[in-house]
């Protein structure tokens, strides 16, 4: 066994990243929320912080610093509980570090007003290059993050010749492989976009920076998706007394996700000019494909509830969904996670097909679709993996766990509320990424705008849910009620691992595998694009 | 590796599903070619003004009974801003840009495109419902997005 000293600084480390990622979605919510009530036509932006740096804000602290600093801090920690041994955590307070200056470089663009670009920073808008340097180093810290993870990796191979890396370990490297091919994109793009923003270059190939962006820009997602299935697979099961439905079938989704997430980024580009139909349709084929290691997960998880059911001698779907422990925190944020995310599900098939997806692309029903599948599923599992992790993590007892569990049930509420009418204004043609959609009465816009309205009062549920989310989190620290250290147990296969088979095992080349992949399916349209290369963009400042 | 009877059942019913769907697409692609707007045509952003027919934005109507509509996108408006055609016009839209990216969206038709300058994108739709139609550009182009919007008169036959 490891010492108690060598655990308490193990935690220390992955407290960082937790903390971090709570002030994200402590401060991203703040904006959420008045982005539901400018877009209901309540309030106004100050012109000194007009509306598009906040929603900046919101995009980047939402979608690159809250999800990406709990993942980190996720798959360090199952990573040094599930193989103890005597380590050094230089790289590890490195990587965090790393990220961190990123984040504060990017943050402080933002807030001055100099990378109103949105998260996505579509060329030709011209941010200052300090705003991409820092959205580079934060990505370069992750590798770090995955280059510790990928060491422990290594070691247990060394001390365990033969024997499978633990199931949460494999599933935590395989979504940093995954990440590792995904980011390749998007350091692409910077290569691109930084000599172009210091003024070295005097134009940019505008495709091509978007094409790069969604190369990463999807698998950003699968990131998330990955990080909410670690947590589903390993840590869920021992909430209600369940094993991990299978060893194999395990492993078999995370190498399917490290294979399939990364060549279907044009899916997001179907009503771009300059990429053909045909590339088009070929990408329409891999995102249906993507979602096979879904529906996989989707039996898994049920399996286990039901093993889990008859263990207890109930029988039937009622009988097992009652048998589950929704008052428990931890479980109740991934349980309505998971009934968000198969509502988001249906909505991403019909996305997929760009006939839908005409009437659709850049309205707010897409933004329904990502709150319903990431801010919904993803976030909640991680807030609920929290109540787990905290007390593990601080020795302290969870202050105020009803609250907790509230916290759970008003997000669940609040994001049913916010984008299903999201969905609807979106539908009638409300648009996205916009700072209020009234048209000056036009009347197509007031047939929208109640649903606006309703998508505020959903976002207020949300950011109640988060305060309570914060009070919880830093109540913990400051009642500073010791308890026993508590162990990380993880759930155990119902199939014995030996049963793997070993083709599933080599991680790394299956990474190697999808990068291969992805370059083929990719170079049909980077052909296309380096063939008819088009006018260079001088780029500007438009805000 | 052992694969459960259900888990088999499943997993064929999900791959058969998402068989269904391609199989779907590729339907309405082709027989009612529905098929997306992949412009392919390059312009200098540049000189966008000069270079015809987008020197005269605007609506031309062809010896076959249907119409081209040219627009440049520009932050924050459209040109031409209001267009009026005939209930039941084909229409084909070319627009370009002249910055950065923008949108041109209609709302209630499926008419929906990412406007990239140095690029000519197209789509072709059917006005078969009169009255006013709402043109919005729907990707954020700067602090004015929300003000870039133009109008489509559909007038009664
Ligand atoms: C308090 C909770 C939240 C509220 C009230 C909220 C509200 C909103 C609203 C109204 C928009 C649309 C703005 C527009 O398009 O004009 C938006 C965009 C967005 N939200 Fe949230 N949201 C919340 C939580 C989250 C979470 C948890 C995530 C992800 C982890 C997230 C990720 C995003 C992203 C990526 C966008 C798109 C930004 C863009 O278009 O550039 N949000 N949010
Ligand atoms: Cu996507
Ligand atoms: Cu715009």
């Amino acid at each position: 066994m490891t010492g108690d000293l060598q655990v308490r600084a193990e935690n220390r480390v992955v407290i960082a990243h937790i903390y971090t990622s709570t002030a994200a979605i402590a401060l991203g919510a703040v904006f959420g929320v008045f982005q539901g009530f400018s877009r209901a036509g309540a309030v106004a932006a100050p012109s000194w912080f007009d509306y598009y740096r906040i929603l900046t804000m919101h995009g980047v602290l939402m979608a690159l610093v809250f999800t990406t600093f709990f993942i980190t801090g996720l798959c360090l920690f199952v990573t040094y509980r599930a193989i103890p041994r005597e380590r050094k955590l230089t790289i590890g307070w490195i990587g965090w570090l790393v990220m961190l200056v990123g984040t504060a470089m990017a943050a402080v663009e933002i807030l001055a007003g100099n990378a109103t670009v949105l998260y996505t920073f579509y060329a030709p808008l011209k941010a200052s290059p300090w705003f991409y340097i820092g959205a580079t180093i934060l990505v370069l810290g992750t590798w770090v993050v995955a280059y510790e993870i990928f060491e422990n990796v290594v070691y247990w191979r060394k001390t365990n010749p033969g024997k499978p890396v633990p199931l949460v370990v494999f599933c935590a490297a395989a979504t940093f492989v995954m990440w590792i091919v995904a980011t390749l994109g998007v350091v692409a793009e910077m290569v691109m976009l930084i000599p172009w923003a210091f003024g070295w270059v005097p134009t940019i190939n505008v495709l091509l920076t978007r094409l790069f962006f969604w190369y990463f820009g999807h698998p950003l997602v699968y990131f998330w998706i990955m990080g909410a299935y670690i947590i589903w697979y390993n840590i869920i099961p021992t909430r209600y007394g369940g094993n991990t439905f299978s060893d194999g079938l395990t492993r078999l989704t995370f190498v399917m996700l490290i294979l399939l997430s990364t060549p279907v980024g044009i899916h997001h580009e179907f009503m771009e000019p300059g990429i053909s139909s045909a590339w088009k349709a070929l990408f329409t084929v891999t995102t249906y494909g993507v979602a096979i290691p879904s529906f996989i997960t989707a039996f898994a998880i049920f399996a286990s509830f039901e093993l889990a059911a008859i263990k207890q001698g109930r029988k039937g779907f009622i009988a097992t969904v009652k048998s589950l422990p929704w008052s428990d925190p931890a479980f109740a944020g991934a349980g309505y996670g998971m009934l968000l995310f198969i509502l988001g599900g249906f909505g991403g098939l019909v996305n997929a097909s760009y006939g839908m997806d005409a009437v659709v692309h850049n309205t707010i029903w897409i933004v329904g679709h990502f709150h319903v599948t990431v801010g919904g599923p993803v976030a909640l599992t991680f807030l609920g993996a929290a109540y787990w992790m905290i007390p593990r993590l601080t020795g302290r007892a969870l202050w105020k766990p009803e609250w907790a569990l509230m916290q759970t049930r008003l997000w669940f509420i609040g994001m049913l509320i916010m984008s299903f009418s999201m969905h609807f204004a979106g539908l009638l043609g409300a648009p996205r990424r916009t700072a209020e959609v009234s048209y000056q009465g036009a009347a197509v816009a007031q047939a929208w705008h109640p649903y606006m309205t309703v998508a505020a009062a959903g976002g207020v549920f949300l950011f109640l849910s988060i305060l309570m989310f914060v009070a919880v989190a830093l109540g913990t620290l400051l009642q500073n009620r010791k308890t026993e250290p508590m162990e990380a147990a993880f759930a155990v296969s119902a199939t014995p691992p030996a049963a793997t088979p070993a083709a599933l095992q080599h991680l790394f080349r299956w990474g190697l595998i999808a990068f291969a992949f992805a370059v083929i399916v990719y170079a049909g349209p980077i052909g296309e694009i380096i063939r008819h290369p088009g006018y260079g963009v001088a780029g500007m400042r438009t805000w | 590796m052992h694969v459960h009877r259900y888990e088999r059942w499943w997993m064929i019913f999900g791959v058969g599903m998402l068989i269904g769907f391609l199989a779907l697409l590729a339907f309405a692609a082709v027989a009612n070619s529905i098929v997306p707007p992949s412009g392919m045509e390059q312009i200098d952003p540049k000189l966008v003004a000069q270079t015809p027919p987008f020197n005269h934005p605007g609506l031309r109507r062809l010896s076959d009974g249907s119409y081209e509509a040219y627009y440049i996108a520009q932050v924050f408006a459209f040109d031409p801003p209001v267009l009026t055609i005939p209930q039941g016009a084909k229409v084909t839209f070319y627009v370009t840009s002249t910055d950065v990216v923008h949108g041109f969206f209609i709302p209630g038709t499926a008419v929906n495109m990412m406007v990239v300058p140095g690029w000519v994108n197209t789509q072709t739709h059917v006005f078969r419902r009169a009255g006013e139609y709402l043109l919005i550009c729907h990707e954020y182009c700067g602090i004015g997005h929300q003000n870039m919007f133009g109008k489509i008169e559909v007038t009664r036959r």
